[in-house]
């Protein structure tokens, strides 16, 4: 661990301005992912710009939302992991979104981290982590290790010569699934960018992870309501029964017609690509028919026509297309969120 | 770079010099003496530095002191009132819940936080309804290993860390 | 010092249980319970300087060149040691151990470099920017059954590599059942929750010890007879204690590499206290790890499951810089009874850290091989998996023919069956969908050789008010030594247990052994009996204050008449999720022969440790070797999964009631490690029969189990 400048300002503008101004400053918020790095060597800035004080903690109702209520909520990007799965409009209007929440980490991480900063965790990559061994992300041009070497939670979808890992976020992949936004500020002021566009895939620049620039600070995110969203849920399925990253995951939001059929499906994966997935082939592919295992089946096999595998990744696209038939089936039983 | 900084811990008033690398765990166990959360991982990855941060628990291995002047710490070792054992300090002694004692610190002030979380009506993973009230009295034994799942015991004695966990949950007004 | 007695060797008599047996609070509980026990880093003053390991960044060659000046420059850094900078050691055959004292690098992760600082921060700091230059050489860090070709010339601890009798080619030619399959186990890493570190004072011209060290460690005597003569002292000349001990599970069994490096650095800076910590990850390069095994086993039977023959062929790896060979096929040779049998041990011998003892070395790996070997052979045979071990029950131990000191595997199975319904199992495998998940059971035999190991000496000293002072050197990792052993010197010496002050934990006490092999309460408590005895005899029943007795057992010789071991049933419900092949295990119980249990409470607490231990390696933990760079990359908590509270359910130890003079004194056997054997096979057979997929390997994980599965 470098020598470190703390900074603590008062308002995200000045935290931005100090950000961006310095290439080797970063921002702190609850620390559980920058903190792990610090001590491993994979992150070496020289400041930090502590965030975490900033009054970006509430969960607030907002009106005028894209989308086809105009409704939502907006959450402060400090807002703790913990009070976000726990907040009854959550729990109620997005449920996904809870049960992603509830699904990561542990309790005592779960009060620490922010919801700003679980967005912007980066891999957990084995060999991102060891800084030891070769990485193009963290260290562009040294080469993957991941291909050839411990890969069973490699990417299937959009991976590149240059980097083949996952994004380990739970929340990520559920407001994928519910079309949330992401509030920014930067040094030229406040942009808006949808989730789904918030991380990217590795293709030749792997050290990036989203479509942030330098400097640029999550201040919010907005959650837009929608019949879909109140039927929400989430499956993670991982080696140990708790306390482990996802092999894969699966968001989803249904809309259903009265008579059963799709109106609308929203589905997103998790632990399949270098950001969450929106599966919108097999959304599409599942739009007016009754989501039974068998549609289910079939459309996640479109979307999986285009993922590519080897020995240690093979199981994935079978485990998606299972944690898929669950958690489409439990939506479409309705019964508890 | 040095910084100043006060901490409450144990009920003591503690003005500590941390680099402004030192973790919160460090500056409690290498700055201050106090030994009662423990080192495991240092990675967020076993839970035997929880504390209970401003009333709710937290790791201490994955948070820089400076970021944390003025907060409010509690320990096992801060726990009990007066000398005595916090009930749940109890409930792991009349279930041995504990063989090494290292992860023991931890799993205490987790399972402290974890009852407090339930009390505030906070759902988990395996709760069956996020509609529904949670409350800790009633929580069940697969809430609890759950709820508990943040701290690894490799002596493996859940089945008591559970027993001590129901029993102060059941006791819980 | 107190009046002392010289040393006498006893043979100690029966104990008559009276404090023996009762569930006694751990002695150290509310020091645990509050944190205010203090482990072994924690015994570091606030000036000592911290030091920090840097290790090997390829796993063969020679360092080239270390460039100090960076680190130097750093604030707070202090020194470099290296190995044209390190005191010189005395010359050793054990490799591991012999650090910093030349280029040569022979694994990934060894130490090349120390850095001591005045803070954590800047020793941190400072490793990283100690700057290391290799000449690589090219390595072989992969176990293959093709390289698996060495022959150990013993197995650990000395017992046979081989063992052959009677025509096991013949045998299997006739049988009418044959069951030929591999089975393997991935490599492990022990990973006590209280990483490995030390405190260490050179004090080269004080009267007392020239080196101390606070050490975690399964045995204070162990490291100071491994220690000294590697520093050219005597073992009275090093110190060690070890008050409290965060488990260790076989990686503090015997001292590793930052123990010596932690001797060097205070030796480099005499009078000064250093603290020296191992990081997680440094843990899974330098403080052992079991080896992967592959086990290559046939078995031959009658038509009704009766085994004519036994072939076990264990493949494993050790480190080419020190031999370490697992006894993966011993306890083949005497669990069940066939007349032709043969067992063999080969190595690959690797450039890759060294391999030593994670519980029940030989025992976990080799039976999780034999006992789903034996599911195999039921299936094959058609017979129920009880009845076909219950048919293959020896009369004598098939290895060396003499009688069983107590051998009630039978009554660990019927007891263990009837408990757990196991009349209700469907015979196929595969029959039971609830809801989502698959359902099956599954069970497995377990054993683990008794021992009581010589080189044990206890001291009972009177002290005022009818009290005394038991001393011994042993440890308590955990296992709650510290509150058996005294319940064992209240009933050697006839008194409460409120009158024993036991003295544990520092090399200033007679001699122990280590805290390993199951061994601990047996060999500590039957020199504390011999002790007691010979204190009585001494000094009568009513003791001035001070008087003092220190006294050895006599040779174990019941153990050369009789074969020793303890016996155990394990039992398990496995469910498997039809659409993700993710596995639970909503039962596990174990049923034991143990011998006398001399304490309910921590002993139950110890097997179902074991249970959870077994059931982790089953489905979760692997040491992840990539063999291109040759070090675990799954080196941390996070991707080395042990299992957590929610992989847990419901899990039940119970035992016979037994007394066996044969072993101790105090009728008891050893409970450390039998917990753990066995399990990892009863978890595997029941996942098998949930789905009926013939699996041979652990950890099952959902990635195996999720293509194959019943309809995928």
């Amino acid at each position: 661990m470098r020598e470190l400048t703390y900074l603590r300002p008062d308002d995200a503008a000045a935290a931005v301005a100090a950000v961006s101004g310095d290439p080797e400053a970063r921002f702190l918020a609850g620390g559980t992912n920058l903190v792990d790095h610090l001590k491993l060597g994979v992150a070496r800035p020289g400041t930090l710009v502590d965030v975490s004080r900033l009054p970006m903690d509430a969960v607030e109702e907002v009106g005028d939302l894209p989308g086809p209520l105009g409704t939502g909520l907006r959450i402060g990007a400090n807002v703790r992991n913990s009070d976000l799965a726990a907040d009854r409009r959550v729990r109620e209007r997005f449920p996904v979104v809870a049960r992603a929440l509830l699904s990561g980490a542990s309790g005592q991480i779960r009060n620490q981290a922010t919801t700003g900063g679980n967005l912007l965790q980066r891999t957990r990559c084995v060999y991102f982590q060891d800084v030891t061994t070769p990485c193009n992300k963290r260290e562009p041009g040294t080469g993957c290790s991941a291909r050839g070497g411990h890969a069973r939670y490699n990417a299937v979808l959009g991976a590149s010569e240059e980097c083949v890992t996952v994004h380990p976020s739970d929340l990520a992949v559920a407001l994928a699934a519910v079309d949330a936004t992401v509030v920014v500020l930067g040094p030229d002021g406040e942009r808006r960018v949808p989730v789904a566009d918030l991380h990217r895939l590795p293709g030749d620049r792997p050290q990036d992870d989203t479509t942030l620039r330098h400097g640029e600070l999550i201040t919010a995110v907005e959650l837009p309501d929608s019949p879909g969203a109140r039927r929400s849920g989430y499956y993670k399925a991982r080696d140990r029964a708790s306390y482990a990253f996802a092999l894969v995951s699966v968001a989803a939001a249904l809309d259903l017609a009265e008579d059963g059929t799709v109106r609308e499906a929203r589905i997103a994966w998790g632990g399949v690509a270098h950001k969450p997935w929106r599966a919108t082939r097999a959304e599409e592919e599942l739009r007016g028919r009754v989501p039974d295992e068998e549609a289910v089946r079939a459309a996640v096999r479109v979307e999986l026509e285009a993922a590519e595998t080897d020995d240690q990744t093979a199981y994935k696209t079978t485990l998606v297309e299972g944690a898929t038939v669950l958690v489409l089936d439990r939506l479409r039983q309705g019964g508890p969120r | 770079m040095d910084a100043e900084l006060t901490l409450t811990v144990d009920g003591r008033r503690r003005t500590v010099t941390v680099d402004t690398r030192t973790t919160l765990l460090d500056a409690l166990r290498e700055r201050l003496d106090v030994t009662s959360p423990k080192k495991g991982c240092d990675h967020g990855q076993c839970g035997t530095c929880t504390v209970l941060l401003d009333g709710r628990r937290h790791l201490t291995c994955l948070a820089l002191a400076v970021a944390h002047d003025g907060a409010e710490i509690v320990t096992a070792a801060g726990l009990g009132e007066d000398g005595a054992l916090h009930p749940v300090q109890q409930a792991f002694l009349d279930h041995d819940g504990l063989q090494c004692g290292y992860c023991t610190p931890g799993q205490v002030c987790s399972a402290v936080g974890a009852l407090d979380e339930a009390a505030r009506g906070c759902p988990s993973h395996v709760t069956p309804d996020l509609g529904e009230d949670v409350e800790a009295r009633t929580l069940s034994d697969e809430e609890i290993r759950e709820r508990m799942s943040g701290n690894l015991c490799r002596c493996g004695a859940y089945a008591g860390i559970l027993a001590a966990v129901r029993e102060s949950a059941e006791a819980q007004a | 010092m107190s009046p002392q007695t010289p040393q006498v060797e006893v043979d100690p008599v029966r104990v008559v249980p009276s404090e023996m047996g009762r569930s006694l609070e751990r002695a150290d509980g509310v020091e645990k319970v509050t944190g205010r026990a203090r482990y072994a880093i924690e015994q570091a003053p606030s000036d000592a300087l911290h030091a920090w390991l840097v290790t090997s960044t390829v796993a063969r060659g020679r360092v080239t060149a270390v460039d100090h000046s960076q680190a130097l420059a750093h604030p707070g850094v202090v020194a470099v040691l290296d190995h044209t900078t390190a005191p010189r050691l005395e010359e050793s055959d054990n490799a591991e151990l012999v650090i910093l004292q030349d280029a040569e690098v022979g694994y990934r992760g060894q130490i090349v470099a120390l850095v001591l600082a005045e803070t954590s921060e800047a020793a941190r700091e400072g490793a990283a920017l100690v700057g290391v230059t290799y000449a690589e050489r090219p390595h072989e860090a992969e176990l293959r059954e093709d390289n698996a070709v060495h022959r150990p010339e013993s197995v650990n601890p000395d017992l046979p590599t081989d063992t052959e009798e009677g025509d096991v080619d013949a045998a299997l030619a006739a049988a009418e059942v044959v069951v030929e399959e591999t089975y393997r186990t991935a490599y492990e890493s022990n990973n006590p929750l209280e990483p490995h570190a030390v405190v260490a004072r050179w004090e080269p011209d004080a009267e007392g010890p020239v080196l101390t060290l606070h050490d975690s460690t399964q045995g204070v005597h162990g490291v100071a007879t491994a220690l000294a003569p590697l520093l050219g002292l005597e073992p009275e000349q090093v110190r060690v204690t070890a008050s409290y001990v965060g488990g260790g599970f076989g990686s503090k069994g015997e001292p590793h590499s930052h123990e010596v490096a932690a001797a060097l650095a205070a030796r480099a800076v005499p009078g000064r206290w250093v603290r020296l910590a191992v990081t997680r990850q440094q843990m899974f390069a330098m403080t052992g790890y079991r080896t992967a095994t592959i086990s290559k086993i046939r078995l031959g039977a009658h038509a009704d499951g009766v085994l004519t023959a036994i072939e076990h062929h264990a493949l494993e790896q050790t480190s080419r810089i020190r031999e370490y060979a697992e006894q993966t096929a011993t306890p083949t040779r005497m669990m069940y009874a066939a007349p032709h049998r043969r067992t063999t041990h080969r190595l690959a011998r690797l450039d890759v850290t060294v391999p030593s003892w994670m519980r029940a070395p030989g025992e976990m790996p080799g039976m999780f091989a034999h006992e789903v070997a034996m599911d195999d052979l039921a299936i094959a045979a058609g017979v129920d998996p009880v009845e076909l071990r219950l048919r293959n029950e020896p009369e004598t131990d098939p290895e060396t023919g003499l009688p069983w000191n107590d051998r009630r595997l039978v009554e660990c199975l019927e007891r263990g069956a009837e408990g757990f319904g196991w009349s209700e199992r469907p015979s196929e495998a595969g029959a039971r969908l609830d809801g989502e998940w698959w359902v099956g059971t599954g069970v497995a035999s377990a054993t683990y050789p008794m021992m009581r190991q010589p080189g044990n000496q206890a001291r009972i000293t009177a002290l005022p008010d009818g009290c005394y002072a038991v001393s011994i050197g042993a440890v308590d990792i955990g296992t709650g030594a510290r509150t058996v052993l005294a319940q064992i010197a209240a009933d050697a010496l006839g008194c409460p247990v409120t009158t024993i002050d036991l003295e544990i934990a520092d090399t200033t006490l007679p001699s122990a052994t280590v805290a390993g092999g199951s061994s601990g309460t047996s060999s500590w408590g039957t020199a504390i009996v011999a002790a007691a005895q010979q204190f009585r005899a001494d000094h009568g029943p009513s003791p001035d204050p001070g008087v003092s007795t220190t006294a050895s057992a006599a040779e174990h010789r019941a153990a050369q008449t009789h074969a020793m071991h303890s016996f155990g049933a394990v039992f398990a419900e496995a469910r498997v999720h039809r659409l993700t092949g993710e596995v639970r295990v909503p039962r596990l119980h174990g049923v034991y022969s143990v011998g006398r249990v001399i304490n309910p409470r921590t002993a139950r607490s110890q097997l179902l440790g074991g249970l959870v231990m077994g059931l982790s390696a089953a489905l979760l933990e692997e040491s992840w070797r990539d063999p291109r760079f040759g070090h675990f990359v799954t080196q941390d908590l996070a991707t080395y999964h042990v299992a957590t509270h929610a992989d847990v359910q419901d899990l039940r130890a119970d035992w016979l009631e037994e007394d066996d003079q044969l072993a101790t004194p105090m009728g008891s056997r050893g409970i450390g490690e039998i917990g753990i054997v066995g399990t990892s096979a009863a978890v595997l057979n029941a996942v098998r029969h949930a789905v009926g997929i013939p699996l041979r390997q652990i950890p099952v994980t959902p990635d195996q189990l999720v293509g194959a599965l019943p309809g995928s």
